[in-house]
């Protein structure tokens, strides 16, 4: 007995760790070809990223090769442009790998997407080291144009910056001077907290307490009972968490009825997918920003139609702001008649253009922040929403050049 | 008064804890084995209500009853078909089969609903709060509360003033004994695993209307319960029953006042417990001895 109970407890202490473990790396595939224009998409394929970006951004992708295509024709560049893939599992090192095999094996020319900060950061210094082009679209630290910034490296949809100015100042504005906020202690949870108190302070409003919450997480009730009780109330609880996490602080939030006890929403980042999870009534009237949602207007409708052709869903704004990249990349590439990045960098530096997801859009020179309108918007109450994903209205639209924040700490060098 | 509420929040995630390590408890009590599926099934009680709500619009309080149930039959054939076989091997072959059907189960719910969470809202009966003297408490939760403490006392009560509780407890005890005195040890196994299984159905349930249900909502949480059912001693009952709600409570205050160190302060009591008492808070030193 005694050995089996000690053998048994030590294998349950093993088990624990290996669990918390999660599975082994994997790689991306992809044919070498000379004279073929490559991109590369790595993303989450199967994590808790993975239906915000995941297989749906390649998707979007492909489509904007396929429209490029069938836009250019004889006059294309190369109409051999080829896609790949690799799941990166949001693990900085496996990100690493999966774009050196990329850049080096494969001969991608340029990597898309990359949601997680500490993945898409470990890109960044992969593009620069090897001089080959990245556009970051799923990942929101605003490091990637401050102090990591690089000459290869842009950063196409939003950052903490975007989604803090937002919300976060609009909020104080609106009357709500004192913030409580709950942050995952993480990077990006960090990178939030940051950028919010900073917007809040600016907009007259104090951050009362900040408190990091583990992650992930699943009981926030300590952070909702606090809540209530501190000294002075707080007007608002900022929640900076993201996915599934986010989920629970919201039905909790709900559960411990904070609203009727004069304490407010307001949300970091939100995806429509997180919407659909929470369910509209829950989450009705929340504020919070946006980079792009899918039926904004008719442009957009027409390209989210096109999406849902293709995929069977509607986009979120990383898929629509993969595809707008992915052309603006091409469109690049065609008029430098090369996909040499240096040629490429030329054309694309201070470039302006507006397409369906970045309106008046710019990339800027500085520090590769390409910016855009973002919209501060706010979730429909239920009686108002007409169809699947139909859930966001528009508030108030940021003009690109207030969106974000000016070229900061970045060196090109 | 900040404390109190803190430890009453404790007291409300413990008992999620209390009844997936009282299952993880009694399977082990019984086979020897660790059943790594036991997150899993805890996710497919919570993805079993919202299937049964999505497709032929049944109540929460109906899948209450219907998703143990369900699940506790599962629990049985799986047992039946598989872990029975190896149950006579070295436990790794259980922990792995255990390890690798919770991977399975994970990733089949995923290929059909995704990642992301499904809704799941509050039973209105339940919803809002409710004034508990010295606070204002969510209804739910609070019932939540009283629910799992009725259950573990049930529990507790059959093993302890029955029949069957006493086979049970004679089989986990003193297994070659019990078949000495000409009890069918074996007849037992296949219900007590279901039965183990069945809480962690039941649990996931409760879990549904307050808590993100995805398919990953068990891979999160099992290693925890690992961790409560070797601080309370493996195999004893009431042990995993005290340590989930002291866990809870743990983190809760661990939340309150160190909240980077949280989700460490657990594994810093379990490795404490291990040291210090290797048979558990709870175990018996009689188990250690023999």
């Amino acid at each position: 007995m005694a050995t089996r109970l000690k053998s048994a407890a030590t294998l349950v202490a093993v088990g624990a760790l290996i669990a918390g473990c999660g599975g082994g790396p994997q790689s991306g595939g992809g044919k070498v070809s000379g004279d073929a224009v490559k991109l590369g998409v790595i993303t989450d394929l199967s994590g808790v990223y993975s239906e915000l970006a995941g297989e749906h951004a390649v998707e979007a992708v492909k489509m904007a090769v396929d429209d490029f295509k069938a836009r250019h024709k004889d006059d294309a560049v190369t109409q051999n442009i080829e896609v790949t893939q690799a799941d990166h599992q949001n693990k900085p090192e496996i990100a690493n790998t999966a774009a050196r095999e990329m850049y080096d094996r494969d001969g991608v020319d340029a990597i898309f997407d990359v949601p997680t900060s500490s993945a898409a950061l470990a890109i960044a210094t992969v593009a620069g080291q090897q001089k080959k082009m990245y556009f970051n679209i799923g990942a929101a630290t605003t490091e990637l144009t401050g102090a990591q910034c690089n000459p290869y490296t842009y950063h196409y949809a939003y950052d903490t910056y975007m989604l803090a100015h937002g919300t976060g100042t609009t909020v104080t504005e609106q009357g709500a001077k004192n913030w409580y906020i709950i942050y995952p202690d993480y990077a990006f949870g960090q990178d939030m907290n940051k950028s919010f108190t900073e917007a809040i302070e600016a907009a007259g409003g104090t951050v009362g307490v900040a408190d990091p919450t583990p992650f992930p997480n699943d009981n926030f009730s300590t952070f909702m009972t606090k809540a209530p009780n501190l000294n002075p109330k707080p007007d608002v609880l900022g929640a900076m968490q993201a996915g599934g996490d986010l989920v629970n602080v919201v039905k909790q939030y709900n559960e411990f009825g904070l609203k009727e006890k004069g304490v407010g929403l307001a949300v970091g980042l939100m995806f429509d997918t997180d919407i659909a999870s929470i369910g509209v009534e829950s989450l009705a009237g929340t504020l919070y920003t946006t980079a792009w949602f899918w039926n904004m207007d008719d442009e957009s409708r027409e390209w989210a139609d096109k999406f849902k052709e293709r995929t069977g869903s509607r986009p979120t704004f990383d898929h629509a702001a993969n595809y707008s990249a992915a052309t603006q990349y091409l469109e690049a590439v065609q008029r430098a008649g090369t996909d040499d990045a240096d040629a490429v960098r030329e054309e694309l530096d201070g470039n302006e253009f507006s397409d369906f997801f970045a309106r008046n859009g710019k990339i800027r020179a500085e520090d590769h922040r390409v910016v855009h309108d973002s919209y501060l918007v706010k979730v429909k109450e239920p009686d108002q929403v007409k169809e699947d994903y139909d859930f966001t209205e528009l508030v108030e639209t940021i003009p690109a050049d207030e969106a974000f924040r000016e070229p900061t700490g970045c060196d090109m060098g | 008064m900040e404390l109190v509420l803190q430890l009453f929040n404790g007291l409300v995630s413990g008992s999620f804890y209390a009844l997936l390590a009282l299952g993880l408890s009694v399977i082990f009590g019984m086979l020897g084995v660790v059943n790594f599926a036991h997150g899993a099934f805890y996710m497919l009680g919570a993805v079993g209500a919202f299937v049964l709500l999505d497709t032929v619009g049944l109540s929460w309080w109906l899948a209450l009853v219907v998703v143990p149930v369900v699940l506790g039959l599962v629990g049985m054939v799986f047992e039946r078909l598989l872990v029975a076989r190896l149950v006579r091997l070295d436990p790794l072959y259980n922990f792995l089969l255990t390890f690798g059907i919770a991977l399975i189960l994970q990733d089949v719910v995923r290929l059909r609903y995704g990642v992301q969470s499904q809704p799941y809202s509050r039973p209105e009966l339940l919803d809002g709060q409710v004034n508990l003297g010295l606070f204002v408490y969510p209804k739910y939760q609070v019932f939540v509360l009283v629910f799992s403490v009725v259950v573990s006392v049930l529990v507790w009560l059959v093993l302890t003033k029955t029949r069957v509780g006493m086979i049970v407890r004679a089989s986990t005890e003193r297994p070659e004994l019990t078949r000495a005195l000409g009890i069918d040890v074996r007849r037992w196994v296949t219900p007590v695993f279901g039965f183990g299984i069945a809480l962690a159905g039941l649990a996931g349930v409760l879990a549904a209307p307050m808590r993100a249900v995805n398919s990953g909502m068990g891979g999160d949480l099992i290693i925890t319960i690992f961790a409560v059912v070797v601080i309370g001693g493996l195999g004893s009952v009431f042990g995993s029953v005290a340590a989930g709600y002291l866990v809870g409570m743990l983190s809760a205050v661990g939340n309150l006042y160190a909240s980077a160190f949280s989700q460490s302060l657990v594994f810093v009591l379990m490795a404490l417990v291990l040291l210090l008492r290797p048979a558990g808070l709870f175990g018996r030193e009689e188990g250690v001895r023999a």
